[in-house]
């Protein structure tokens, strides 16, 4: 039977939320949470020897010593086989499972597999080294993926050859694989074009890369004349969150006049986000939007002005499509109203 | 955001606490910040000590503002 160590955060390990987000990396024997399902996913052929469970801010925060602590919890139990999530659209732990697993097989040499939601951050980061398998964007989607990385995990545990991602399920990792088709290009291609001109669908054998990336704009050259303009993906709102931003997957932005504030106080600015906890942005909310410090910096001349508005969204497990619908219509008002330059936070 | 600021033509820094998700979303002038739920701040600092802080990441996101690049550029210390 083969041997399989799982990597969940404090939250499918069912220690906590985000007040537990901070914890370091701990061991336990057997499977935890979603393991269970995993396990029975096995039919006898592997089993869960351990699971290591980490913490999400600890992760992102002391990612080299988390990942240290981790890879040799991992290496105690010399496992066929190691799996991380499934991780859904939550970035952080994305991020995280991504980051463990190909550590774990680069450097400890066994294979891995991980899931996710084809949005999460970790996806765009190590698709081209792991197999990921695609899920829902929330844990709605676990009773599709366990049975998927089960398969997948196995076949790679026998040594089996892996078939393409329609076939095995995971995201498409650019790698090109010649075979035997069974007729020649030259029909293919007719077949193909006939297709696209009777405007029915057609799969490419050649899929070209996507890559949108922007250049960066010149720096300013007097930031004591430039207007500044503060962005941000951290939810901050004025007390009671008047808009009614979604604490996640946002569907909108606000936009909030700070003319005559020069701090931003527990009675009257709050984070509307949820996936973080929320209490020292409550608690002051300048540790995420710092207005106080660019206040200062406005009467000293260090910087021309600030923008009497900010603009706020939750970056929440935010569909990729609506970041950049609000980026483009926050940034046609900024440039309407004479902004120069932006510093965007994020939580 | 980040990415659609920038294309607008508008020079954008990030100031996040997780880099390599700004990477990925293709932010150019990237600024590492102190803890997700408190980027810009430190809990644990006194309440002067952190204003301090504060100032110091602004300032360097400042100097990222007015810095040339031609890629990608995380300003560290």
């Amino acid at each position: 039977m083969f041997k399989v160590v799982h990597y969940l955060n404090q939250f499918f390990a069912n220690i906590g939320g985000e007040e537990k987000a901070h914890i370091a990396p701990e061991v336990r024997e057997g499977f935890v949470g979603p393991g269970m399902a995993l396990n029975n996913a096995f039919k006898g052929e592997a089993q869960i020897v351990a699971t290591v469970i980490c913490g999400d801010s600890y992760f992102a925060e002391n990612t080299d010593t988390a990942l240290k602590q981790i890879l040799e919890m991992v290496k105690k139990y010399n496992p066929d086989i190691f799996i991380a999530g499934p991780a859904f659209n939550a970035g952080r732990y994305g991020t995280a499972c991504a980051t463990i697993a190909k550590a774990v097989k680069e450097e400890l040499g066994i294979p891995v597999v991980t899931g996710m939601y084809i949005e999460n951050p970790g996806v765009d980061l190590y698709k081209k080294d792991l197999y990921i398998i695609s899920t829902k964007d929330s844990a709605v989607g676990m009773r599709d993926a366990v049975p998927k990385m089960a398969a997948l995990a196995l076949k790679l545990a026998k040594g089996e050859e892996i078939g393409t991602p329609a076939q095995e399920g995971y995201i498409e990792r650019g790698i090109r694989k010649n075979y035997f088709a069974e007729e020649r290009g030259s029909k293919r291609a007719v077949d193909m074009l006939i297709k696209k001109i009777k405007g029915e669908p057609f799969e490419t054998e050649f899929k070209m890369p996507v890559f949108d990336r922007v250049a960066p704009n010149p720096p300013i050259a007097d930031i004591t004349k430039a207007k500044i303009a503060l962005v941000t993906s951290g939810g901050i709102v004025p007390k009671g969150n008047p808009d009614r931003i979604e604490s996640s997957s946002a569907s909108k932005f606000g936009k909030y006049d700070i003319e005559g504030v020069f701090d931003l106080t527990p009675e009257t600015y709050e984070t509307a986000h949820g996936g973080y906890d929320p209490v020292y942005a409550n608690q002051d909310a300048d540790r995420v939007l710092p207005v106080d410090v660019l206040r200062d910096l406005e009467k000293e001349g260090k910087i021309g002005s600030l923008h009497r508005y900010y603009y706020s969204t939750v970056g929440n497990g935010t569909a990729v499509k609506n970041a950049a619908k609000f980026g483009q219509e926050i940034a046609r008002q900024l440039i309407a109203d004479g902004v120069q330059a932006v510093i965007l936070t994020s939580t | 955001m980040v990415k659609e600021i920038e294309r607008a033509g508008l020079p954008v820094v990030h100031m996040c606490t997780i880099v390599p998700i700004s990477k990925t979303v293709g932010a150019n002038r990237i600024v590492p910040t102190v803890a997700i739920p408190h980027p810009l701040g430190n809990p644990s600092l006194s309440h002067e000590e952190e204003k301090a802080l504060r100032r110091k990441l602004v300032e360097k996101a400042l100097k990222a503002l007015q810095t040339e690049i031609h890629e990608q550029t995380v300003f560290e210390d």
